[in-house]
């Protein structure tokens, strides 16, 4: 009979309505910013640098300036300029660092390929999108020192993520003690006698 | 015929309405509806030329969303390029990635495990359901229901979209595949969530089709409007539910047997009309077949690596040569075309849109019905701009 | 206003209005006490239907946002109760726009004329007991009249702004606002034919008391009763340019709709003069099918008439709202050939029921059960018959797979 869809959805408008007072599912909207959504783990925004302590950033940077995430970038948004010294890293190797590390978030499309190639773990995605600035081109280039973040972040934010890199990292360094004491122990281990020089037999 | 010269219309931004005298008809009324338009899905443009009310003469403009996609492409790394895929339609981030992946797979001869070819058929199937939804909810937007079946629609979305940005880290710019399976594996947390959700939204599709389906005024709104013969289809190339709601038998996941689907068992709903209400309804029929590949999916998923252990992510080059990979996205059959010439980048980098090719036949299904309709009509075509433009 | 009918005992909430402008009244001399009268009759109408607007705008975004699983607004004071006030003060600093060709006089004179009729319909609904502003005898005929010519008003708004889209579309608007008038006069005609009179007044006296002592007398409850209050109802939608029936508003906005050339606070009247329209037809409704003022049950009489009469109108109100928030929109065509080819046999077929109906009052016992059945299938078979031939072509489909 004419008007007996219409009256179906009528009823399913009702049911939303007097729903939408008692069960959450009918009533679905964040007061935000007085209700915030958790993020789930995996979400990212933009990338910062990871720092391995918090009291001195810059000199704890896991970034060797190596330049790969700069060439991977699709927008090509990360500006890298090498040093021209060396530092010492976390495994106590000389290594050089970056003395610029801009990203122009103005550009960056949050993809992630830069935390993908990253041989060194040393760029990671933050979380942070409640990010304003008064200057549309230089209020969102963020440099070393803003982008720098310690590894207690990383944690607080990526948990399980932190928790795989710094075991890697950590096995990593237990091999590189591993082979560095055996050569170590191969180098002060006394020198066998020199093999006798035999006399080329008398004519 | 003094009709104005609509080439210059197109470029000018000249006056939205003007009177253009046709001998055969007497005045007529140019309208120019768009770019900023409540109902054009994006930044489009339809001028359309009208006697009274009835629709004479219709000729889009699009191109408002140009970003030079294939352009950056040559430029950039395969990799690189995948995060520029989620932007062609961006509402089927997930399905742009696999057809790219597809493309540059076979480009390279690259095998995919068994694993991420599971995770791509429930993570496609996934795409289908949240843009099939959005579409029933724009097509009454368009018909004038205050927005109620689109925010039912966009609730059930958001559970999508969080299971998106729980797996790959982003709603919608999800940037997921890669050459050789898939960039996250999902852990069985996420697999339960999936499961839940796929079981619970046939319970959501009834309640919206007791909305919506028998609706009186929705039938008499879009059936009988925009007939697509199927003839003009397959002239026009068009693909995807439009294609099926006219009577073809044409399903890329059937034609092709691409990724998991030939050991899923699914049926392709064909319609006898053509018209919109066909295509809105085939949608939901195939709404309820991608539950069914999705719970398919979810119980037969295998263990394994979830990504190629030979897949190579940085220095990619693929030996010299063209591949053509296609998927049978949400919209019609979505493609990429690569030519490779050993380089890093790729050489000729092109994009099949479903939206653009299914866009060709507007004209043809407007002419004769009222503006009213017109809009409807582009509605029940589905279309992303982010597609069309490129 | 009328005095109370005698031998009703009334107690105090239904004689405060009355004892509250007396009052008032008296500190004025006698002579100019009918003026007085008039005018506070007229400032409280405004003052109640000028605030019922307001927070009938809020409450139509609100239910809206409960239908569609959000808030609505409820950032603009507590819950969003300072939200009208803030679109107000937005309508009202907005700059009003003239176009140099449109004729100044007629282009002010639109919206005021429309909002003026609109209200004018006030006049002899029965707000109450006590509270008619003016009872006229032929007061439903007045009260019709001045809502028909809102319709003028509609197109001196098309005409006045000197657009040949904008008058286009303001014919269409007249076309209609004309095509309902006709479902909308013929359903309450047999409400006059059944109550003898014209007067509204009258019209809910006749629906006093209580039959078996819990069932109404509301005209709504008999067969006729429901039909025709079903089709009032149905073009009340259409004659206030509401969902499913606002295309005039929405559509052709893209064609110059005829509020094109209105900004900031006319356009914001020709919506006032929209609700209004609502809230006055949907007191007619009230006062001609649901028994005016009258509580539904005898123990209820405690609670004052003004209050069961704006029960029943929020109630009338809510349904406005939810069949928006629900319902797509029709096109024109569609529109037409609701009116003239569904509505129209409808309501003259109703009208042969009521005849029927009246005149088979006195029959008795099982010749009750006859009347009863012979009404309810006049009033049920033509819609399901109408509806057939309305809707050829158009159904649910099957679906085949490949």
């Amino acid at each position: 009979m004419l008007g007996i869809g219409l009256l179906q959805g009528l009823a399913v408008t009702a049911r939303n309505l007097i729903g939408s007072f008692h069960d959450p599912k009918r009533f679905v909207t964040t007061q935000y910013p007085e209700e915030r959504t958790k993020l789930p783990e995996a979400y990212r925004n933009f990338p910062f640098l990871v720092a391995e302590n918090a009291t001195d950033p810059m000199g704890t940077l896991r970034c060797v300036a190596c330049q790969i995430c700069e060439k991977e970038c699709p927008p090509q948004c990360i500006y890298i300029e090498k040093s021209k010294d060396k530092k010492p890293d976390a495994n106590g190797k000389m290594q050089i660092y970056p003395a610029i590390f801009a990203i122009d978030t103005a550009v960056c499309m949050s993809c992630q390929i830069c935390v993908e190639v990253c041989p060194f773990d040393a760029i990671k995605m933050d979380q942070v999108f409640e990010f304003a600035a008064t200057d549309r081109f230089n209020g969102l280039v963020l440099d070393r020192v803003q982008l720098a973040k310690p590894n207690s972040y990383f944690h607080g934010i990526h948990p399980t993520e932190a928790a795989e890199v710094d075991g890697r990292l950590a096995a990593a360094r237990k091999a590189a003690e591993e082979k560095a004491r055996l050569a170590a122990a191969a180098k002060a281990a006394p020198k066998p006698p020199p093999a006798p020089k035999v006399d080329p037999p008398a004519e | 015929m003094n009709v104005p010269d609509l080439q210059a219309l197109a470029s000018v931004p000249g006056p939205a309405i003007r009177a253009v005298h046709d001998e055969f008809h007497g005045d007529l009324l140019e309208v120019s509806m768009g770019p900023h338009h409540p109902s054009t899905h994006g930044v489009f443009r339809m001028i359309v030329t009208l006697d009274g009310e009835t629709v004479v003469k219709l000729k889009p403009v699009f191109g408002y969303l140009h970003r030079n996609h294939e352009k950056i492409g040559e430029n950039t790394s395969y990799l690189a390029s995948m995060p520029y895929t989620d932007r062609l339609d961006y509402f089927c981030s997930m399905t742009n990635n696999w057809a790219y992946a597809l493309a540059v797979e076979k480009l390279a001869g690259q095998a995919v495990p068994d694993r991420a070819e599971y995770v791509r058929v429930i993570l496609a199937e996934l795409t289908r359901l949240l843009n099939h939804t959005c579409l029933a909810g724009f097509l009454l937007q368009d018909g004038g229901a205050s927005g109620t079946p689109l925010m039912y629609a966009f609730r059930e979305r958001e559970k999508i979209l969080d299971l998106f940005e729980s797996l790959s880290g982003s709603r919608m710019m999800c940037n997921f595949q890669r050459f050789g399976g898939c960039r996250v594996d999902p852990d069985p947390a996420w697999l339960a969530a999936a499961r839940t959700l796929a079981d619970g939204y046939g319970r959501f599709l009834d309640e919206f089709e007791r909305l919506l389906t028998g609706n009186e005024i929705l039938m008499a709104r879009t059936q009988g409007i925009g007939r697509l013969s199927p003839a003009l289809a397959v002239g026009a190339g068009v693909t995807g539910p439009i294609l099926r709601a006219s009577g073809v038998d044409y399903d890329l996941r059937k034609v092709d047997g691409y990724g998991a689907y030939p050991r899923l068992k699914f049926r392709v709903p064909l319609g006898d009309h053509g018209d919109t209400y066909d295509r809105y309804m085939i949608r939901v029929l195939e709404m309820r077949e991608s539950i069914s590949l999705l719970q398919q999916a979810l119980a037969d998923l295998p263990a394994g690596p979830i990504m190629d252990p030979k897949a190579k992510l940085r220095g990619f080059r693929p030996k010299a040569g063209e591949a053509y990979g296609r998927i049978e996205g949400p919209k019609g059959e979505i493609g990429f075309y690569l030519i490779s010439e050993g380089g890093p980048n790729p050489y000729r980098y092109r994009v099949r849109p479903p939206s653009l090719i299914n866009l060709t036949i507007l004209e043809d299904l407007c002419l004769g019905h009222s503006i009213a309709d017109a809009v409807v009509i582009l509605g029940s075509i589905d279309i992303v701009l982010g597609e069309v433009d490129r | 206003m009328n005095p109370c009918p005698s031998g009703t005992q009334q107690h105090f909430l239904e004689r405060a209005p009355v004892l509250l402008r007396d009052w008032i009244t008296s500190f004025l001399p006698g002579s100019t006490r009918w003026l007085a009268d008039s005018l506070i009759d007229i400032a409280s109408i405004l003052a109640v239907f000028g605030l019922l607007f307001a927070f009938l705008t809020l409450a139509e975004r609100k239910v809206l946002g409960r239908v569609q699983n959000r808030p609505g607004p409820n950032r603009t004071g507590w819950m969003g109760l300072l939200q009208p006030f803030a679109d107000g003060i937005k309508m009202l600093t907005k700059e009003d726009v003239v176009p140099r060709a449109a004729d100044p006089v007629l282009h002010f004179l639109a919206p005021v004329a429309l909002l003026a009729f609109s209200i004018l319909t006030f006049a002899v609904i029965p707000f109450g007991r006590n509270l008619v502003p003016l009872d006229l005898d032929a007061g439903v005929l007045y009260f019709f009249a001045a809502g028909s010519a809102t319709e003028l008003a509609i197109f001196m708004a098309g005409w006045a702004s000197h657009n040949k889209y904008a008058l286009f579309a303001a014919m269409r608007a007249l076309a209609q606002l004309i095509s309902y008038e006709l479902p909308l006069l013929l359903s309450f005609v047999p409400v006059v034919l059944a109550t003898g009179s014209l007067s509204p007044t009258g019209i809910v006296a006749a629906q006093a008391g209580w039959r078996w002592g819990a069932v109404p007398n509301w005209l709504v409850f008999t067969p006729w009763g429901a039909a025709g209050f079903a089709i009032f109802m149905i073009s009340a939608l259409a004659e206030s340019n509401r969902s499913p029936f606002d295309l005039p508003e929405a559509e052709s906005e893209l064609i110059a709709g005829h509020l094109t050339e209105y900004s900031g606070f006319k356009y914001a009247l020709f919506f006032m003069a929209e609700y209004f329209g609502m809230c006055a037809l949907s007191g007619m409704a009230v006062t001609l099918f649901l028994g005016g003022w009258h509580a539904p049950l005898p123990v209820l009489e405690i609670i004052p008439s003004y209050a069961w009469f704006a029960a029943k109108l929020l109630v009338l109100l809510a349904g406005f709202i939810w069949i928006r928030a629900t319902l797509p929109r029709l096109r024109m065509d569609q529109l037409t050939k609701l009116a003239w080819k569904f509505l129209v046999p409808l309501a003259l077929i109703n009208l042969g029921t009521t005849a029927f109906w009246t005149l088979t009052h006195p029959w008795e016992g099982p010749l009750q059960l006859l009347r009863w059945g012979v009404a309810l299938g006049l009033v049920l078979i033509p819609p399901v018959l109408l509806g057939r031939g309305l809707s050829s072509g158009l159904g649910p489909r099957r679906y085949r797979y490949a």
